[in-house]
Order: structure tokens, then sequence, then C-alpha cells
């Protein structure tokens, strides 16, 4: 799109410069010269952050894996270990607060590694400026959030930046958790006739963002649906054996999620629109907004990928669960359309889902 | 969800689409006119449900991806002066100009906000006095009454420092430029619902009557679309060429009177310039004289903009409906929606964006495999 963005001869030579300076590698060409919002979109273009600056960089047999987390062992024990960043805006919303998320976050990611998350750290960066009632508020609720999942926060840094050179507060939570012994889940392991369940209604954090931000003024009760999986996905691996695949989608929806799932583990998957649980309220709201739920964050939600064999346990486990209430299987892994996320739509058309492109909401977390 | 539900019901559908099988004899070529209905039928995949001799092609009907290259270029000056708080529907931010596109921008430092509506760029007016802000009124006749509203309230609450940058549209005469084309496929219309929502639909008689296409006002939901097709194709079958409304739950034939005559009080019809089509007489809205003030046309000085489209780009052959998206051979590969080449790439409700967001590239893709499979 910007004929500008090609690397011209400028460019090319600050680039020569640089990597004389660094013994770097040349930056990759890029459509932007500049990182714009989509890039934390959690779709399209945070893929292509993700694949064409990071991790030619970083590569190794663990992050090639392209997991929630990293799974090894240490000394014979099986550990995970994640990280997560929160910027959300506003920092308190209906039904939870910065911190709550930056908590739930982390416990998430581990858990979608079929972990139980132990130790947490985490990072602050405040604003100058902030009010002291504000930060602790939010401290506040990271300890009710970490005690509510049973995890420890054992380190932390904190950091201050002029006014105007942050939002409030940014935080990073990293994590670790152990990863019992015959549990192995990672995207790639998506197979043929293994079924997708959703474990709730879905896109209700991301319109609870939506419902408060500055300008909206959109009136509605809906609150996120942050929370810690962690209890629900022991439930689950406690009567599942065969599960393949855990995955909360946040950023970018359970469309996104899913194309990923997809791509990386090369299956097809079909999804089934009217067996995709939405509330009332927020179908409404996605309908004012023109958003597509499918494309919207959750915050305590997962998707699971399991062998069919295993849906009527996993599936009665999640529903006797108060955060799997309204669990339901929406579609199942095939080997037709490989790599492609495809939905029958309720008129009984079909339709290819794709990740997102562009930037449907910044900073929903 | 109530009032949306039945209207996205399969078994009514698939009582709609045997009753269009049973009727039609020959081949049709059908116009949507709305980009809404164009993103209905991709969504749903209606146009694969329905029998091969309906043939949908997509209209012109999408604001943002007609909105002239040198009023975004246009918008793109104005929103990097000094001082300038540059507000915009959120579909507006990725439509690309000669040389970069409001996201760009803002990530650059420009002062750009999304609005829902432009209301809410008046009161980021009224809490910015020191600041000029700016809102790029675009659309069709759908979005003129809360444009007009806008500056009205402006100069009756005499908010100096608000204006818009007109680059409204209008229906009726895109149509006619359609059916005049010696290349011309369309022989029905399923016509813009919202549109007529405010306008009614008298000013579409003359066109049915002149040019012998029938025209079905039609709605936004699967049903309302399959509903408009089988009532074109019934006329079409029997060779009437009347309107007909489809939509009667929300257009009337008088329209909105009300929000009319506010229309009329703020704009006057002028020539207008499309994007991919070209100028269109009396196709346009621009701010009368009286509101001058809150012409932000009048206000800016912008430069001479020269301005650059893509040459591979066919989007002005799909906005008339001769060409389809995977017509062209940049579709899915060069051109995509964050790296638009034309006008129907750059909003949600674009054909060749809808067919994007849809996977029609994929689903091309996986045909041609299929197909070179069975060869073999």
């Amino acid at each position: 799109m910007l004929p500008e963005s090609k690397v011209g001869s400028t460019e090319e030579t600050n680039g020569a410069n640089l990597c004389a300076l660094m013994g770097a590698c040349p930056l990759p060409l890029s459509d932007y010269q500049e990182i714009v919002l989509a890039h934390g979109s959690g779709g399209k273009l945070s893929q292509q952050l993700i694949q064409e600056i990071l991790l030619p960089q970083f590569r190794n047999e663990l992050l090639d894996v392209q997991h929630d987390g990293a799974v090894f062992s240490v000394n014979g024990a099986r550990l995970a270990f994640s990280t997560d960043s929160f910027v959300v805006s506003p920092i308190f919303f209906p039904g939870g607060d910065i911190g709550k998320l930056a908590v739930h976050g982390t416990v998430n990611d581990l858990a979608m590694c079929g972990a139980r998350p132990l130790y947490l750290s985490t990072g602050f960066i405040l604003e100058e400026g902030l009010s002291m009632r504000d930060f602790w508020r939010v401290v506040v609720s990271m300890r009710e959030a970490a005690a509510a999942a049973g995890v420890a926060l054992v380190t932390g840094d904190t950091k201050v930046v002029d006014r105007g050179k942050a939002d409030k507060i940014f935080i990073n939570t990293s994590g670790i958790g152990v990863v019992p012994e015959r549990v192995n889940i990672h995207p790639g392991r998506a197979r043929t006739g293994d079924k997708v369940i959703v474990s709730g209604e879905i896109a209700v954090h991301g319109i609870a963002i939506m419902s408060v931000r500055e300008g909206l003024e959109f009136e509605t009760e809906i609150s996120s649906d942050t929370a810690p999986l962690n209890g629900l996905v022991h439930a689950v691996l406690a009567v599942g054996t065969d599960i393949h695949v855990l995955r909360d989608p946040t950023r970018g929806g359970i469309s996104s999620a899913l194309s990923e799932i997809a791509l990386s583990a090369h299956v097809g998957i079909s999804l089934d629109e009217a067996s995709i649980p939405i509330s009332e309220e927020v179908k409404g709201a996605c309908e004012i907004l023109g958003l597509d739920p499918l494309y919207v964050a959750n915050e305590g939600k997962f998707l699971a990928i399991v062998a069919a064999e295993e849906v009527a346990p996993v599936l009665a486990a999640m529903r006797a669960h108060p955060l799997g209430e309204k669990a339901a299987v929406i579609g199942s892994v095939t080997d037709d359309h490989r790599g492609f996320v495809f939905m029958k739509t309720r008129i009984g058309g079909t339709r290819v889902v794709e990740m997102l492109s562009g930037e449907q909401l910044p900073r929903i977390c | 969800m109530k009032y949306l539900d039945e209207y996205r019901d399969e078994a009514v559908a698939g009582k709609l689409v045997n009753e269009l099988r049973r009727v039609v004899t020959k081949p049709w070529v059908l116009m949507e006119v709305c980009g809404g209905q164009t993103h209905t039928i991709v969504k749903y995949g209606i146009d694969h449900l329905l029998p091969d001799e309906v043939e949908l092609v997509h209209g012109p009907g999408c604001p943002v991806c007609v909105t002239s290259l040198e009023m975004i270029d246009k918008a793109h000056a104005i929103a990097q002066q000094p001082n300038v708080i540059f507000c915009s529907f959120g579909d507006m931010l990725r439509v690309p100009g000669s040389k970069v596109d409001l996201l760009v921008l803002k990530s650059r430092g420009a002062d750009v906000r999304v609005v829902y509506s432009p209301i809410d760029s008046l009161k980021i007016a009224r809490a910015n006095p020191n600041k000029k802000v700016v809102f790029f009124a675009i659309g069709f006749e759908t979005t003129a009454p809360a444009n007009a509203m806008a500056v009205w309230q402006a100069e009756k609450q005499g908010i100096t420092n608000f204006s818009v940058l007109v680059s409204h549209v209008l229906v009726p005469p895109a149509m006619a430029a359609i059916l005049e084309s010696p290349i011309n496929r369309v022989q029905g219309f399923l016509g813009p619902g919202h549109v007529c929502t405010v306008m009614g639909y008298q000013e579409y008689e003359p066109i049915a009557a002149r040019y012998r296409v029938p025209i079905v006002i039609t709605g936004f939901e699967p049903l309302d679309i399959l509903e408009g097709v089988l009532m074109t194709v019934r006329q079409l079958e029997v060779g009437t060429a009347d309107v007909q409304n489809e939509y009667p739950r929300v257009v009337k034939r008088e329209g909105n009177r009300p929000a009319q005559d506010l229309v009329n009080s703020v704009f006057e019809v002028c020539d207008r310039k499309w994007r991919g089509v070209g100028s269109i007489p009396k196709s346009g809205y621009k701010l009368r004289s009286e509101f001058r003030e809150h012409d932000a046309e009048r206000l800016f000085e912008v430069e001479a903009i020269d301005t650059e489209e893509s040459s591979i780009c066919i989007s002005g052959l799909v906005l008339k409906g001769v060409k389809k998206p995977h017509d062209c051979p940049a579709f899915g590969k060069e051109c995509t929606p964050h790296r638009p080449l034309g006008a129907t790439m750059v909003s949600a409700e674009g054909a060749c964006a809808a067919y994007y967001a849809y996977g029609r590239h994929l689903q091309e893709q996986k045909r041609k495999v299929e197909q070179v499979g069975i060869s073999e």
C-alpha cells in the first residue's frame, strides 16, 4: 500500500551502516516502516511481526512450537514458562482491572500448556502522576487474583516514566508452572476427526472494554469475563486423557486462534456458526457496533481440541464447573481445506474464517 | 436475537431458494447496490445457494471505497496540520491515499480520532476550544442527516472550531451511470435499503421506467437478500420493470421527511468524482454557503494534489458490476486489506475486501487445486 515504504536507498544505506556497526542482519522488508497499532492486534500484522522479525532472530526448538508458553524439562521436572504484558485502557472496567487481567493472562497462558501455574513475577511501568489510590487498587486486585488462582507473586520490578511517556500503568507478568507427565498439549497436535470445544460464551471482554471507552458512551451491562482458567483446565485434564490443543482466544478472538492452529497443525477446521455460544447482550452490541464476535477478545474462555471420544466427558466436566456452564462443541478438525477455517453459516452457506486483518480495537488487554 | 434471528432462518432461506429455482427459466444478472448487502451475501455464502441462472454483481454502494483519492489526500494534508484533531469513521483510517493512510499519520503523531457519530466530534470540538476539529463527512444519503445535524448544531451553538470535509455521494445518479455504460450487464437491482429509509424510493421510479429495469428496495439480512433476489427475478421473468419494496419494515415510499429537510437545509447537490468510476454529474452533496464557516475545504489551505492510482487495479470495473474481485490478477496477492491497491479493497464493505475477509481467494485457490487434481 505504501509506495514510500519500499526500502529505498536511504534506508538501505542506514541499514547497511547499522549492520556494519552492530554486526546484525538487515531489517527485513516490511509493508510498514513504523510500528502501527495493528501490529498489536493479535491478527495478521502481529503474526507478521513474530514470523518476520522475532522468530528468525531468536529461533530455537521451544520457540518454534509457537504455543502460549514454552514447555521444557529441568532435572526431570516438566516446566511451563510464559509472559504477557498489559496496556489496557481504561485501567478499571466492568468486571475487572488491569491488575486482575495481568494475573489471569499469564495464569491462563500456563494453563493452556496444560500446566499447573505456581509462581508469577510482575513488572510495573508507572506514569508520573498516577494516583497512589489507583495504584493501590490495582495492587490489591492483583493480590486477590493471585490468591484466587492459587499462585504466588514471588518477584517484581517497578519503573516510573515521565508524565505522558506511558498511559497510567503498564504491567508485565511472567509465570512458571509444572506440567503433569502424561500431558502433551500444543497447537501442532490437532488431528483429523478431533472436535473443537469452546468453554463458554465468546466476545465478552472486548465488548465490556468497548462499552466504557472514551467517546463511545455505549450503555450496557456487559462485564468482562476475565477469570483464571487453571481450575477449569485442571477439571478437564482430570477426565480427558486425549486433549490435543488448548488455546485462550484473547486478542483477535476465536477466529484468529483457530486460524493459527489450522496453520500450525496443517489441518482444516470446520465450524458451525449456529452452535457458537454468544450472549444476547454481546450479539446486540456487536450488531450495533458492526463487530464480528468471532474477532472480539476473550479473557476467560478457552478452546479445546480433543479426540472425538473425549468430547462427552470433557464437556460434562466443563459444564459442572462455574466457568464452563455454557461450554459447547462448535466444530471439528478435518483433512479437507488444510490450513484454513471454514464455517457453515446460519442459513446454510459456507465461508472462510480468516485471521483478523487490521486492528479492530486497540489496547484491549 | 429478536428481530434479527427471524431474518437468518435456515428453513425459510431454503424455501426462498426453492421458490427461486421454480421461478427462474433463464440467466439474469442482478446488482446489489449497497456494500452492506455485498457483505451479507459473502458473509453468509448466499451467492453459493442461488441457482446457476442468477448471477449477483456487486455495486458501487460502499462510500468509503468511492471517496476520491484527491479527497483522501486532502484529508491527510489537513490531518497533518498543527493544532488539528481529525475525526473520522474507523473505516477511513486504512484507506490509502497517494502516499500513506491515516493510521500511519497517527503513528507519526497526527491527532486522528475514530468516532462512531459526527456528533461525537462536535463534543470533541467543545472540549478542545483551542484546537481545530475536522470531521471527514463521507457517505451516501444514509449518513447525510447525522452529518448535517452536526454542522447545523455547530452553527446554532456557535462552535467555531468545528468543520467538516464533505465528500458525500448519491445513489440514483450512480445507478443511472451504470445503466448508461456501453458495457453494462446489469438487468435488475436490489435497491439500497438504508438510503431509501432516509430518501424514500420515489426517485427510483423514473430510473426503473426509463431504463426498463426492475428495482427492488432490499434490506440487509440474509432473508432480505434472498427475498429481494426472488422479487427481482419474478419481475424479470414476466417482463415488468417496477420499483418494489422488500424492506417495508423500515422503508416508506416518501422516506423520512424531517431528515430530508435537514439535509436540504445544510447541503446542496453538486458534481462529484467517484474513486474508480470518475466524475458523475449531480452525484454528491456539498455544504450550502450559509455554512461556509464550517467548510474544511475552504478553511484549510491544501497544496495542489497530484494523485497516483495503481495501474493494475480493476476496481472501476468491479464497481460497475463488469468484473468480479477474483477476476483481478492482484486480488489476494499484491492487493489485500492491509495493502489495498484500490477502492474496492479499502473498506470492509468494498466488494474485494468482503471477498477477501470471507476467504473467497482461498476458496478459489482450493477450487483450482481440486480441478487440477481431478484433471490429473
